[in-house]
């Protein structure tokens, strides 16, 4: 058996060890459910309990009774579903802005191979040792010279440049066979129908990852989406959340947060292999 | 197919530009800037090392060093064990693994900022709070939570790294598998316990990596923001305000027009020291992956 732990198939049939390791494990699972999904869980009963039965009792685990109109309210009177479609605007343009970047630079970069091509690559790596912070002001700024201020714009444009994107996506392209390229060629491709009909296909692997951390990406992002949309009216859930604590009540507030949470989650849901397996420390660097 | 004719031309032009406006340009700027008294108003003049100096001389700075420090070894006491623990029991699961991981990242996809607005309703200091409600049912608290300038930051670092172990956790579990399975038959052979294997063969192969999240995390931590903005803005007493909080604070705060020159200033003397973590987490990442 190759396929082993610290443990050993002798070990698991000694006794003591197994039953020591069946508690650690079971304690362990009990601590995930209540740190992994009891807030999920809280959240999903406290957005349809009336806010009375929240704040009289956060814990009970069923409510005396049930208010559905919350998420209706929310979703209408507190205009949810506007700043719902902001958010899904802007993580849409992000995604694409992103995608047309990664794929265009990866392949100039890496299929088509340019003399400065070194050189390049090493001034778009560069700036991933360059941490966000230092571009707040002078990004700010530039939006702001631009005219881009309460525009989307505002928000696509900067999430395009993300040398970790192009990083994956170059990396993913060198690898590819070298000989299909060739051949595209003697039969008389030129540069835009390898690119469009062969490389592309060929990297839906590396899009999928690219384009779900994009979205995830753009759905988190709080404080650029804060300062280049100061407008109520163009921005999206994550800023306009805890603007919206101060002035409505709790249960339509928390029916909000839950109706923001459910997009995320999904896409986990749907993904999970994604995410679980080989992007997390790419997922990491970026933070 | 080599060579810079217009073909490649047309394909870098994206990223030229994207990256020319909105990364190359203002790296550059915000050298420029911290050099320079910038408003909105007048053209910037060179002001020298003066939005250095104001930056050091601000008594707030010290503050925010000493708070954002606070903040990382909070977070490397809570946020370095728990996923390693987790990981190491997680890699011995044999039935139902992918529950387990599922759970451990479920918090990582919440929106931060709903995670945040959640727990600040979690914190209520009143007696009646969903934690001040638990921990009264084993004879604690009530606790105060974020309501009080001792407590405030071990609440921030508490949600965050809630907010963030599950990312760790996964990191460590694709590491264990890279054990060789012949290097614990040969501690069995030597007559090792359980926990010997745990110790010098277990550990000993995560080196690289516990190094690397350790730098990430440090990393990250420098550069918190959300958090102390959310749940405290800062307060009490300025207990939670945090670097990249008076960065903000310095530019965007004042509704008069930002101080960019020191808010620049300081990004850049943060970047530094960032710069330093960063170039050695790069090292360490290829050496790793080469490995």
């Amino acid at each position: 058996m190759t396929d082993r732990g610290v443990l050993s198939s002798f070990d698991w049939r000694r006794g003591r060890v197994r039953g020591a390791a069946r508690l650690a494990h079971t304690v362990l699972l009990v601590l995930l459910f209540l740190a992994g999904l009891g807030p999920v869980l809280w959240l999903a009963k406290s957005a349809i309990t009336p806010t009375q039965d929240t704040l009289r009792d956060p814990l009970a685990l069923w409510p005396n009774g049930f208010d559905f109109a919350n998420l209706a309210t929310a979703w209408t009177r507190v205009k949810i579903d506007e700043y719902f479609l902001n958010t899904v605007w802007i993580a849409a343009g992000a995604w694409l802005v992103q995608l047309l970047v990664a794929t265009t630079a990866g392949f100039a970069l890496s299929v088509l191979r340019p003399r400065y091509r070194k050189a390049l690559t090493g001034v778009v790596l560069a700036t991933l040792f360059v941490p966000a912070v230092v571009l707040l002001v002078p990004l700010y700024l530039t939006v702001v010279d631009l005219s881009m201020i309460n525009t989307f714009w505002a928000v696509w444009l900067p999430a395009g440049a993300n040398a970790f994107n192009i990083l994956l996506v170059q990396r993913f392209f060198d690898n590819l066979p070298r000989e299909v390229f060739e051949a595209a060629r003697v039969d008389g491709a030129g540069p835009f129908r390898l690119f469009w009909s062969i490389v592309l296909p060929l990297s839906r692997p590396i899009l999928g990852v690219v384009s779900v951390f994009a979205v995830i990406a753009a759905w988190k992002d709080f404080l650029w989406p804060m300062l280049v949309l100061p407008d109520p009216a163009v921005q999206p859930l994550s800023v306009r959340l805890p603007a919206l604590q101060r002035f409505i009540e709790l249960d339509v507030f928390l029916a909000a947060l839950a109706i923001s949470t459910v997009i995320p989650v999904a896409l986990f849901l749907a993904f999970q292999r994604l995410f679980l397996n080989g992007g997390a420390l790419s997922g990491a660097v970026k933070g | 197919m080599r060579g810079g004719g217009p073909a490649t031309v047309v394909f870098l032009l994206p990223m030229l530009v994207v990256f020319g406006l909105f990364s190359w340009a203002p790296i550059v700027q915000s050298v420029v800037m911290s050099f320079q008294e910038t408003n909105l108003v007048t053209a910037p003049t060179f002001a020298g090392l003066e939005n250095f100096r104001t930056v050091l001389a601000d008594p707030l700075l010290w503050t925010a060093v000493r708070n954002t420090l606070w903040f990382a070894v909070l977070a490397l006491l809570l946020g370095y064990p728990i996923p390693l623990v987790a990981a190491v029991l997680m890699s011995e699961v044999r039935r139902f693994k992918g529950l387990y991981s599922t759970l451990a990242y479920l918090p990582v996809v919440i929106p931060p900022v709903v995670a945040v607005l959640l727990w600040k309703f979690f914190y209520d200091a009143s007696p009646s709070g969903v934690f001040n409600t638990l921990l009264g049912a084993v004879g604690i608290g009530p606790v105060p939570w974020l309501q009080d300038a001792s407590t405030a930051m071990v609440s921030l670092v508490i949600e965050a790294t809630w907010a963030a172990a599950g990312g760790t956790v996964i990191i460590y579990l694709a590491a264990l598998t890279s054990v060789p399975p012949e290097q614990y038959e040969a501690a069995e052979i030597d007559g090792a316990s359980v926990w010997g294997k745990v110790w010098h063969v277990t550990i000993p192969r995560l080196r690289g990596v516990l190094l690397i999240t350790f730098i990430l995390q440090i990393v990250g931590t420098a550069q918190v923001f959300l958090e102390p903005f959310l749940f405290t803005g800062g307060g009490p007493a300025n207990s939670t305000t945090t670097v990249l909080l008076l960065i903000y604070n310095y530019a965007f705060a004042n509704s008069l027009g930002g101080d960019y020159g020191s808010a620049t200033a300081l990004s850049l003397m943060l970047a530094v020291v960032l710069g330093v973590l960063s170039a050695i987490y790069f090292r360490l990442t290829r050496s790793w992956s080469a490995s």
